[in-house]
């Protein structure tokens, strides 16, 4: 799993992307690969932030919409999303996104604990802030936002 | 997860163990057909004395035990000291299955019948010379060494073996050291081999047994060999666990160097190995001299000594250059101190390789190598399959891309595809062909169920196998044992008559069931067929009625009464009888093959027999399957559950009730699932006369109809799991990526009607199967 520590570890890399007004980040290590926005086969039976299955050189891997999945709306995927290809564990998962920003580094950045917003879905997903020339950028907790079973009873 | 050595070990010893099995049984068939010669008694007994070394090494004494009075009747017999007769042969077929049953029980750690293992062992002590099995026999060493390390002096029961007592090993390792300078003679003739071989304990620590290879050397030709067992401490300075014994093994030079290697290819790591060659006629060493002189207590001399050391020393420095100097090397008529040699010798052997190798090749043809084999990891190769999957898709992609760019069919570009298509197609059937593996591993182990099932039964019963090579991929080969247990049980118990029974009917007394495999149309089809006495429609049909399975005036054909054996929960065994009525019937049978992507069928002439005929793909990897259309997405429904396809009228859909509707397929009601719906595609109106509907075969409601909106067509698709990254879905069996690269859904019929279902009443399903 991506346990990346608050303090922030000596060169740990994030990698920053955009949905709709707000900045997050993951860990770079999770990162498999950036691709641009394919259209995914619906799953039956699935959560609604799963927009179906995709192919990726053979195999089949679920899309999550990170923005449903963060409770910011829908997405409404066009030629310009992107798909952030992270693996987690085993398994292998495409975050669709509006776009991919930056490159960070938490040697040059502290990461501040997320601070206590009662109520707030997407405070479940954000593990910590970065603050950036004036920008705040959230750090995405990975193991929980691929967590469909927990999904299903949020 | 890391793996404890000695488990690993563990492992290995119990994949060879079936291994040794299936050559035991093998060999033992062979034996009853009368058609085996020496070598196969030799590998029949070579099997179980393996499986003792190894189980006694593992401290398995059950299994040691068995196998040792086992493998005593099978010495006699090689020695032809016991005449296998067809009681004998009988018998020792029982033993292998005991064995077999000891070796899983070793593994699993459960216990054995130990009644029927001590009767088993007491028929075999009845027909072995002396009656017990531990009078005579010497044990061995992997035994000695292994657990129950007792120094004593071991004679191996191997030809020419010189008795130890008038031996000096030291001679023979000086004329050993000598024959370097022989070779170094530019001498025509070839001489004679002298292998040292000295085991560490990691040999036996690996469950190999140097008497395995001692008489594998002995096998290649007159072999002499001779134990050295200087390095024997006393008792108390023992390592139980050490290994102190080496031997010196003189093999004639005609045999093949590589041959003697190969004898060590499991060991060479663990001892110290020496092979070398004596010098040709004229001047290798008398060896009989020799032997004479080591009978001689006299004390080492140094003059020959001295002098050999000097010629050893002239072929170390120029052994192409002088050979006249050693044109005649005395043969040592005096034992001389083997200490003095030693440094000599490793000198020798770091030398010699420039000398000898010349000769060898000319003297020495190589023998055609054996097909050689490695063992890999299942993972690894699936990795393989699924790449190689993905490169076939991708290549169709790039075809695809490239006539859509308007290239012509005669450019270069297009040849080249050609090319690559080509060799995609290769590639794939080669590594498809790396997971084909023949059905012989099923094949082999129906002989015993025959015995045990015939035994139980009171019929005599033959077996007869044909296509046991027939190839398959290794995920339906182990699928395959289950359904042809069941039909080869099903066929004695039901099919075949007693032997009286058979007599009164102007058969002979003993019934034939046959197994058969072969490739038909890309499937396999295994057959078991029997000369019984065919089903029993009547009794079918009375029972079906019975068990209210079919309606008591159901007009149906002979095939459809035969098929009624398939349906759920039918058993005609007036008893459940211990053999066919374990809890499961023919209709699991259908649904495990069914669920293999197969077909099962059977055919029966009374009087005459029944065969059940299996068809089943050759590879899980691919499915042959319905290309549909449903809402806007593609879905693939597997070919073999669908019975046919068909436009419904408008009048023959009938509702039932408030959300369900029915289907009229000429006489019967079938129900009909809306597949997008179903699936929760959520399609605005249900309008089945607008679409097809897929007729299928369901597991668990027999025949129901699937709406879908058009069929494309019918395809060979690679399946790929859902579940790797996702989760399992109802509904959907697994996933498969189209020629557009976009993935389709493959439907999971069983799922997809479980989801669906209200529990269709099943007189009515079933009295339309057939």
């Amino acid at each position: 799993m991506t346990e990346l520590s608050l303090d922030g570890r000596d060169g740990s890399e994030l990698i920053s992307f955009r949905i709709g007004e707000q900045e997050f980040c993951v860990d770079i290590m999770a990162v498999r690969e950036i691709r641009g926005w394919t259209p995914a086969t619906p799953v039956p039976h699935s959560p609604r932030f799963v927009r179906g299955v995709i192919n990726l050189r053979g195999a089949v891997l679920p899309v999550i919409d990170l923005a449903d999945r963060l409770g910011l709306g829908t997405a409404v995927e066009t030629a310009r999303h992107v798909i952030i290809v992270v693996q987690i564990g085993s398994r292998i998962v495409g975050l669709l996104v509006d776009a991919v920003c930056d490159i960070l580094s938490t040697a040059d950045h502290t990461v501040q604990k997320t601070p206590d917003l009662a109520g707030d879905h997407m405070q479940n997903f954000v593990k910590g802030l970065i603050a950036i020339d004036g920008r705040m950028i959230s750090l995405i907790d990975l193991g929980l936002v691929l967590d469909t079973h927990q999904a299903e009873a949020a | 997860m890391p793996m404890d050595p000695m488990d690993a070990i563990r492992t290995t010893f119990f994949i060879e163990c079936d291994e040794l099995l299936a050559q035991l049984e093998e060999g033992l068939m062979a034996m009853e057909e009368g058609s085996a010669d020496s070598e196969t008694i030799n590998s029949v007994f070579r099997a179980v004395h393996s499986v003792k070394g190894g189980g006694g090494a593992f401290g398995l004494d059950p299994l040691v035990r068995f196998s040792h009075v086992f493998e005593t009747l099978l010495d006699q017999i090689r020695s032809s000291q016991v005449e296998p007769t067809e009681a004998v042969v009988a018998t020792l077929l029982r033993a292998a299955d005991m064995l077999a049953d000891h070796v899983s029980a070793a593994r699993d750690g459960g216990g054995v019948d130990e009644a029927r293992s001590e009767q088993i062992a007491a028929a075999i002590m009845s027909h072995t010379i002396g009656g017990s099995a531990t009078g005579a026999y010497e044990p061995e060493p992997a035994e000695i060494e292994g657990i129950d390390f007792k120094p004593q002096m071991i004679s191996l029961d191997l030809p020419a073996a010189e008795p130890a007592a008038d031996f000096d090993i030291s001679a023979l390792l000086a004329s050993a050291a000598a024959e370097p300078a022989g070779e170094a003679v530019a001498n025509d003739e070839e001489g004679g081999w002298v292998v040292h071989f000295a085991p560490h304990a990691s040999l036996y620590a690996k469950a190999n047994d140097s008497a395995l290879v001692l008489r594998e050397l002995a096998s290649l030709g007159e072999a002499v060999i001779t134990v050295n067992d200087e390095a024997l401490p006393t008792l108390d300075e023992m390592d139980p666990a050490g290994a102190y014994l080496g031997w010196t093994v003189r093999l004639p030079g005609s045999v093949p160097e590589d041959d003697i290697r190969d004898a060590f290819a499991f060991v060479d790591e663990d001892c110290d190995l020496e092979i070398t060659r004596e010098g040709g006629a004229q001047a290798g060493p008398d060896i009989a001299a020799l032997l004479a002189g080591a009978a001689d207590p006299a004390p080492s001399v140094d003059e020959p000594v001295d002098l050999l050391s000097s010629l050893l020393q002239g072929a170390v420095e120029a052994p192409a250059a002088a050979p006249v100097a050693v044109a005649a090397p005395p043969a040592p008529d005096k034992p001389f101190n083997l200490m003095d040699l030693a440094p000599h010798v490793d000198e020798l052997t770091q030398s010699a390789p420039s000398a000898p190798a010349p000769q060898q090749a000319a003297n020495a043809p190589p023998a055609p190598p054996p097909p050689q084999t490695i063992r890999v990891d299942l993972d690894r190769v699936d990795r393989l399959i699924n790449l190689v999957g993905e490169l076939v898709i991708n290549q169709a992609m790039l075809a695809q891309r490239v006539m859509e760019s308007g290239a012509g069919k005669a450019t270069d570009v297009n040849l080249a595809l050609t090319d690559l298509e080509l060799l995609t197609r290769g590639i794939q059937d080669s590594v498809m062909a790396i997971r084909a593996q023949p059905v012989k591993s099923v094949f082999q182990r129906m002989p015993r169920l025959v015995r045990e099932v015939g035994e139980a039964t009171g019929k005599r019963v033959k077996l007869v196998t044909e296509g046991e090579g027939t190839e398959v991929d290794k995920t339906v080969v182990e699928k395959l044992s289950d359904p042809i247990t069941h039909m080869i049980r099903n066929a004695i118990d039901h099919g075949l008559e007693t032997p009286a029974e058979r007599e009164a009917a102007g058969k002979s007394a003993e019934g034939v069931v046959r197994l058969t495999a072969a490739h038909r149309s890309g499937r396999i089809v295994i057959e078991v067929s029997d000369d019984g006495r065919g089903v029993d429609r009547v009794r079918v049909k009375a029972k079906a009625i019975e068990k209210g399975l079919i309606t008591a005036d159901a007009q149906m054909t002979d095939e459809e009464i035969d098929n009624l054996i398939f349906a759920p929960g039918f058993s005609t065994a007036a008893s459940v009888s211990d053999i066919s009525g374990r809890g499961v019937g023919m209709d699991v049978v259908k649904r495990s093959v069914q669920a293999l992507g197969g077909r099962i069928t059977i055919i029966s002439t009374p009087g005459q027999g029944s065969r059940f005929s299996l068809s089943l793909p050759l590879t899980l990897a691919v499915l042959d399957g319905m290309v549909v259309t449903v809402g806007d997405q593609t879905l693939v429904a597997p070919l073999t559950t669908i019975i046919e396809s068909l436009k419904p009228r408008a009048g023959d859909v009938r509702p039932l009730g408030p959300n369900n509707f029915v289907l009229k397929i000429r006489d019967a009601f079938v129900p009909l699932i809306d597949t997008g719906a179903a699936l929760g595609f959520g399609k605005s109106k249900f309008d089945p006369t607008e679409g097809v509907a897929l007729l299928v075969e369901s597991e668990v409601a027999g025949q129901v109809a699937l709406m879908v909106d058009h069929i494309q067509g019918q395809r060979q698709v690679v399946i790929k799991s859902l579940e790797t990254n996702y989760r399992p879905t109802d509904g959907v069996a697994a996933a498969t990526i189209l020629g557009d690269g976009r993935v389709a859904l493959i439907l999971d019929i069983d799922g997809l009607v479980t989801a669906h279902r209200k529990a269709p009443p099943r007189a009515d399903t079933l009295a339309m199967t057939g």
